[in-house]
């Protein structure tokens, strides 16, 4: 539930998802928070906003509830490149690299710690 | 008025500190009643967000002076008292607070030169030798350097947006300039050069020209309000009227 | 493994699914439905409250009205973000809206015709809201879930304002308490029906269950709902209008009356009392700010250029 809308009897269950709106609608953008110090930014969400800076008013609206201390940034959508899961298949897993772990090497006792 | 007139409502005096205070928590008061009325009207969501952050701002300041306010009368009245249970006469808030919302270049123009005001007002009174008045008036001053930042960039975008946003934020300005001078009668014309240099820059950058200065309106400051004040009053008061002495 | 194993492994393991992750179309599609009418309720539901707002009794319940009004406009706003991650516009999504193509929730057809539908609507819809969130926050698909997540931090306000409010109306004067009784008699019923039909007669809840993008059935969330709330109105001292409502021993659960599936039906089709207003009140605001977005538009590539 939380707001689930029923399909009433007789009607399709089918539900458009697209339409012709014309209009250029406010580009999205990607939102980055960072809470406090001595964390990074976190990707919390995006939103629509015309420019940058109503971006970054929107964001700390939004996201922050005009939280001090905060730092946003924001990022265009159509700026984001990603790398997939599935892209992957080539990719040999970390895990296998077991030269970069350091329980690999043995180091005399006499030697101390390292 | 002669001194041998009748009476009727008393003017207020700005000198008294309770007034004073009236004054700036009326400004704050009408302006958030005013913002709430675009909540659920905006023109995206994100603005709808934005209008509604903008009128808890003014209504928290709001509460905060008439809080003080009341301990400064000393007579033991709420904020909701000095808010619900004064008339149109008591009202000190400027004219330019309680004009209709109109459309979008409308409430920006009001609000730019508003935000503008209250940047120069909140500067000087967190320098107040009352410590709570410089408290709010702290903390005032980061929201409305916040507001005008918001405010200030719309009506760029209008200004110098399309040609039909042109006009009406043009025609925006026109109407709202007639309530400008009436922010700074009194103490407060030290503030005007620097509101003209900061609303300056503003028409600049928004392709705006500035309008003709000739006709002012005033007298919200003495309780001698427009007729939009009446309605928005008898719509914010009507349940305490309505139902007196009860707790909500 | 072939994309339909993967993502029935990735369900299977109480994982996410991810905007990338292959999907059926038919688990796309609901989702879809799902979270655009979800967003769409928020955003109309800013309506009946918002019409509180310039006559709240004091400046305290305006602040909270406001405040709470704000958040929805936000949970519409996350919402609509997790939808768009499913390759549909948030533009789009508003036009089928306008266009009377999406729907949302039926509550929001009705009036709030005194200050106690304040009370009531924080108390009753969103407690009913809340009996589904947190088991949405466990949906399988990780944009919607984390929305949720949001969500849930900053509904724990919403209804205890309602019911606070409510309280106070109830220790009142006895105008207030009628106020209050008055209320719950018109939102009562609305509010069982927020958890849709019963599950016999709901086309979707096998599939949505099957999928985990619904994690229990309507008939028992609805119970869930009435059993909590009953208590809560005796503690306010009012009468929940349902003759039949009676506590079960034998089954540990409020026996309540029948839903009048008629007017249950007829409000979901389109002709409750205010249909047609929340609809062409969000219309209205549209169409009358497309002047504003474009300007802002113009503006920003004009900036562009100059850059």
């Amino acid at each position: 539930m939380t707001y689930d809308v029923p399909v009433a009897p007789g009607e399709s269950g089918e539900i458009e998802t697209s339409t012709d709106t014309g209009g250029e609608a406010w580009p999205m953008w990607e939102v980055f928070v960072r809470a406090r110090r001595g964390i990074s930014h976190v990707h919390i969400g995006s939103l629509h906003a015309p420019d940058s800076e109503t971006a970054m008013q929107n964001a700390r609206d939004v996201y922050t509830r005009r939280g001090e201390g905060v730092s946003v940034w924001v990022v265009p959508s159509s700026e984001v490149s990603s790398f997939e899961p599935e892209d992957a298949v080539d990719y040999v897993d970390a895990n296998e690299k077991i030269y970069r772990h350091a329980t690999t090497y043995e180091i005399p006792d006499e030697v101390g710690q390292m | 008025m002669t001194s041998d007139a009748p009476q009727g409502t008393p003017v207020p005096n700005l000198g008294d500190r309770f007034t004073f205070l009236l004054a700036h928590a009326d400004d704050n008061m009408v302006m958030a009643q005013r913002l709430g009325e675009w909540i659920s009207n905006a023109p995206e969501l994100e603005t709808d967000i934005a209008f509604g952050n903008t009128a808890l701002d003014h209504l928290g300041v709001a509460r905060a002076l008439y809080t003080h306010a009341a301990d400064v009368e000393g007579e033991g009245r709420s904020e909701d008292e000095l808010a619900m249970f004064r008339a149109e006469r008591e009202y000190v808030n400027l004219l330019i607070v309680e004009q209709p919302n109109g459309n979008f270049a409308d409430t920006m123009a009001r609000q730019m030169l508003f935000d503008a005001y209250q940047l120069e007002l909140w500067a000087d009174l967190s320098q107040s030798d009352d410590p709570v008045l410089a408290g709010i008036s702290a903390r005032a001053q980061k929201e409305a350097a916040y507001h005008f930042r918001n405010s200030s960039g719309w009506v760029i975008r209008l200004g110098d947006g399309t040609e039909e946003s042109h006009e009406r934020m043009q025609a925006a300005l026109d109407d709202s300039w007639k309530y400008t001078a009436e922010m700074f009668e009194g103490d407060a014309a030290a503030y005007r050069p620097a509101w003209e240099h900061v609303v300056g820059d503003v028409l600049y950058a928004a392709t705006l020209s500035q309008p003709d200065s000739s006709y002012q309106r005033s007298g919200g400051r003495r309780g001698f309000h427009s007729e939009h004040l009446g309605f928005l009053l008898a719509e914010m008061q009507w349940m305490q009227r309505s139902y007196p002495g009860l707790e909500w | 493994m072939t994309p339909e194993e993967r993502f029935d492994a990735i369900i299977a393991a109480e994982d996410k699914i991810e905007p990338t992750d292959w999907m059926p179309d038919g688990y796309r599609k609901t989702l879809i439905r799902q979270i655009a009418q979800h967003a769409h309720s928020e955003v109309i539901g800013m309506q009946p409250e918002g019409n509180w707002i310039s006559r709240a009794p004091t400046l305290h319940r305006k602040a909270i009205l406001m405040a709470k009004v704000q958040d929805e406009a936000g949970h519409g706003l996350y919402l609509y973000s997790a939808a768009e991650t499913l390759g549909v516009r948030r533009d789009e999504l508003q036009e089928l809206l306008h266009q009377g193509k999406h729907k949302y929730s039926s509550i929001f057809n009705y009036p709030t015709l005194t200050w106690a539908d304040m009370g009531t609507i924080g108390w009753l819809v969103d407690g009913a809201a809340i009996t589904n969130q947190v088991m949405l926050t466990r949906c399988s698909y990780g944009p919607y879930a984390r929305g949720m997540v949001r969500i849930c931090k900053e509904e724990s306000f919403h209804q205890r304002q309602g019911y606070e409010l409510l309280l106070r109306l109830c220790e009142g004067s006895k105008e207030q308490k009628a106020m209050a009784q008055d209320a719950l008699n018109r939102w009562w019923w609305p509010s069982l029906m927020m958890f849709g039909p019963p599950d016999v007669d709901s086309t979707h809840t096998e599939q949505s269950m099957i999928w985990k993008i619904k994690r229990v059935a309507n008939d028992d969330l609805r119970q869930q709902f009435v059993d909590m709330t009953v208590p809560q109105a005796d503690y306010l001292g009012l009468e929940i209008p349902d003759p039949e409502l009676v506590w079960n021993e034998e089954r540990g659960h409020y026996d309540f009356g029948e839903i009048d599936w008629e007017e249950f039906w007829g409000v979901v089709k389109g002709n409750g009392p205010m249909n047609r207003e929340r609809v062409a009140h969000k219309v209205k605001a549209w169409e009358e700010g497309a002047w504003v977005r474009e300007a802002a538009t113009a503006h920003a590539a004009k900036k562009n250029r100059a850059a």
